[in-house]
């Protein structure tokens, strides 16, 4: 049981790591490709995608190789002194990162696009700047979509199984999160753990959803015009 | 084209975006209401936006009381110029209470240096009527009260030049009705310039000092209300010809509940509108409510005629039909005080208040043998009173 506790803490911890990280990274990337029209953005759109129709294993084989001593990162990392990072905690965090960055930047980049230009040169108009701009008019009103962003990008990161296992390994309390501790408990046929684990991420999805929906429709009843 | 107050406004823009040219070089008034008229496509928004910076048009020039706004080597950024805009649409932040789209405005500019003010934030608010929406969200408001608060909230930036893409095309009769006359006090509070786009003759005569008419990116006519009004090659002339005038309510003719109301070419009986004696009112008078006689008629139930002379015929319009300007004979009685009259905004029109036109039947030009210099008397049908 203390086991099964250890790993959803460590899922709890990832989870709200990545997509903390997620929220700042994937912000300006959002905003970029909302904004932008440089002939290349289809592409970045394409790579930011990637992750939603590539194999969670095939995400991880790569990340693996970029991250062992023989790749740029982890020689990056060991000229550092931080050693490599597979198998870490930290590891699982840049892998998940990549991975639930769709999750992220998508919600992001419609939210941003739903705005529209008008608002922006109002504000122009209005003395403020383009960092006031951004401030006080994008973030404020792509709200829902930061909220979206976040739950999304959380519940992702719960749900996921192959990169952890490529990447992180399966050490109690550094990398065994609750899937993959999961899938050990049905190794080892232990199915009373195993359902007490399953029933613990299924409540918790639903949950998730289900707050996800109500929120949206509230938004949107609150936000849409009404004349 | 002398102008009385303040540097004028200097702009030229020469640019094509995909198939539109916008090729305009223009002198703007630096006080009154100046007026982009043009059907849609004439390109009256796309200058609107580049007198603002939302628009960039590169080898363009724009110089606003002796500051360059844009130049060779110069673009100010749009939040850089002190502007007011109103858009189309009235645009509110969803996100913020009425209020707080007004201070969204009052703290931006009190960040930066402002050593005017056109208006305090209590008398705008009064201005526009919305003491009452303050704490309201956009979406609980009517198209009407947005764009009241709209033009609240452009106020509140304290802008040294307003600019107003057409404020009431989106808004339904009723509406328009609403806020004309917010706008109207508008014209006669503020001191700053505004310039303002419309396809609407009705606010064109009812708001302009100054008309700059815009047809495919060119300006085909550029003057004072009056200039533009009276010049019978004028665009405006194909369906909408009518002069506007600037009088004076004189006195009350109680009995018969009519009022006199004097101008620079004489004086006019109208309906008595309950208006004080002293009062300005601009009048509109269309040219097809001018018929022209030889002599004057007293055995008619004809109310306003007044002794003009021919100065100038147009070639035939359609239908048969000519346009007579007139200059009226009338000089302006002791009783009549100019002075009350010509106020500020009205002295670019001085030169031509005193002209009518006229809209007769080619065949009544010839029959009465009119011709530059012949001497007639107007009768006047109809009078419109814009405010």
């Amino acid at each position: 049981m203390d086991e099964n506790l250890a790993a959803i803490w460590l899922t709890l911890r990832l989870a709200a790591t990545v997509t903390l990280v997620l929220l700042l990274v994937g912000t300006p990337i959002a905003w970029w490709l909302a904004r932008t029209r440089v002939w290349f953005k289809g592409a970045i759109a394409a790579i930011v995608a990637l992750p939603l129709v590539l194999p969670p294993t095939v995400l991880g084989f790569y990340l693996l190789l970029t991250m062992g001593p023989n790749g740029p990162i982890g020689a990056l990392t060991q000229s550092l002194g931080i050693g490599l990072l597979p198998f870490t905690f930290w590891g699982l965090v840049i892998a998940s990162c990549f991975y639930s960055l769709p999750f992220v930047v998508q919600p992001l980049q419609n939210a941003f696009e739903a705005i529209g230009e008008r608002p922006f040169e109002v504000a122009a108009t209005l003395r403020a700047g383009p960092w006031d701009r951004f401030a006080s008019v994008a973030l404020p009103l792509a709200k829902p979509g930061f909220i979206t962003a976040a739950i999304l990008g959380f519940a992702h990161t719960v749900g996921e199984f192959g990169v952890v296992l490529m990447i992180g390994g399966n050490i109690p309390g550094v990398t065994r999160v609750v899937s993959v501790q999961l899938y050990d408990h049905v190794e080892a046929l232990d199915y009373g753990q195993a359902h007490w684990l399953s029933g613990a991420l299924l409540l918790f999805s639903f949950v998730v959803l289900f707050s996800l929906y109500t929120f949206n429709r509230r938004a949107s009843s609150s936000v849409g015009p009404r004349v | 084209m002398a102008r009385d107050t303040g540097v004028p406004i200097g702009a030229q823009f020469t640019h094509c975006y995909d198939e539109f040219v916008l090729d305009v070089n223009l002198a703007l008034p630096a006080k009154g209401v100046t007026v982009l008229y043009g059907q849609s496509g004439s390109g009256k928004t796309t200058l609107l936006r580049c007198l603002a910076g939302l628009m960039h048009a590169p080898g363009g020039t724009l110089s606003i009381g002796g500051d360059q706004w844009q130049g060779d080597e110069v673009f100010v950024p749009t939040h850089k110029r002190p502007i007011g805009y109103v858009f189309q649409e009235p645009s509110l932040f969803e996100h913020l209470t009425v209020e707080g789209n007004l201070s969204y405005a009052q703290k931006r500019v009190d960040l930066a240096d402002s050593s005017r003010s056109v208006l305090s934030s209590k008398e705008v608010i009064e201005l526009l009527g919305i003491e009452n929406l303050l704490q309201r969200k956009p979406n609980q408001l009517s198209g009407g009260e947005k764009q009241r608060v709209a033009i609240a909230r452009a106020l509140f930036s304290q802008p040294e030049l307003l600019l107003m893409d057409e404020p009431l095309a989106s808004l339904d009769t009723q509406r328009k009705r609403e806020i004309l006359p917010y706008l109207e006090k508008l014209r006669h509070e503020l001191e700053i310039p505004i310039i303002y786009v419309t396809h609407s003759i009705d606010e064109l005569s009812r708001l302009a000092d100054w008309v700059v008419v815009l047809d495919k990116g060119r300006v085909v006519a550029d003057g004072s209300l009056a200039d533009v009004l009276t010049a019978l090659d004028s665009p405006l002339q194909l369906d909408d010809a009518g002069v506007v005038l600037e009088t004076t309510i004189l006195a009350r003719e109680a009995q018969w509940a009519l009022m006199r109301v004097g101008f620079s070419g004489g004086e006019l009986l109208l309906a008595d509108n309950g208006r004080a004696e002293g009062e300005t009112l601009r009048v509109r008078v269309d040219a097809r409510d001018v018929s022209l006689t030889l002599s004057q008629h007293t055995d008619t139930s004809i109310l306003n005629a007044l002794p003009a002379t021919v100065i100038e015929i147009s070639a035939c319009l359609s239908q048969g039909a000519v346009l007579v300007k007139l200059c009226l004979d009338h000089q302006s009685t002791a009783a009549f005080d100019e002075s009350k009259v010509m106020d500020e905004q009205s002295k670019a029109s001085r030169g031509s208040s005193g002209m009518l036109l006229s809209r007769i039947t080619r065949r009544s030009a010839d029959y009465l043998e009119l011709a530059v210099g012949s001497q007639v008397w107007a009768q006047i049908k109809s009078v419109a009173v814009l405010r």
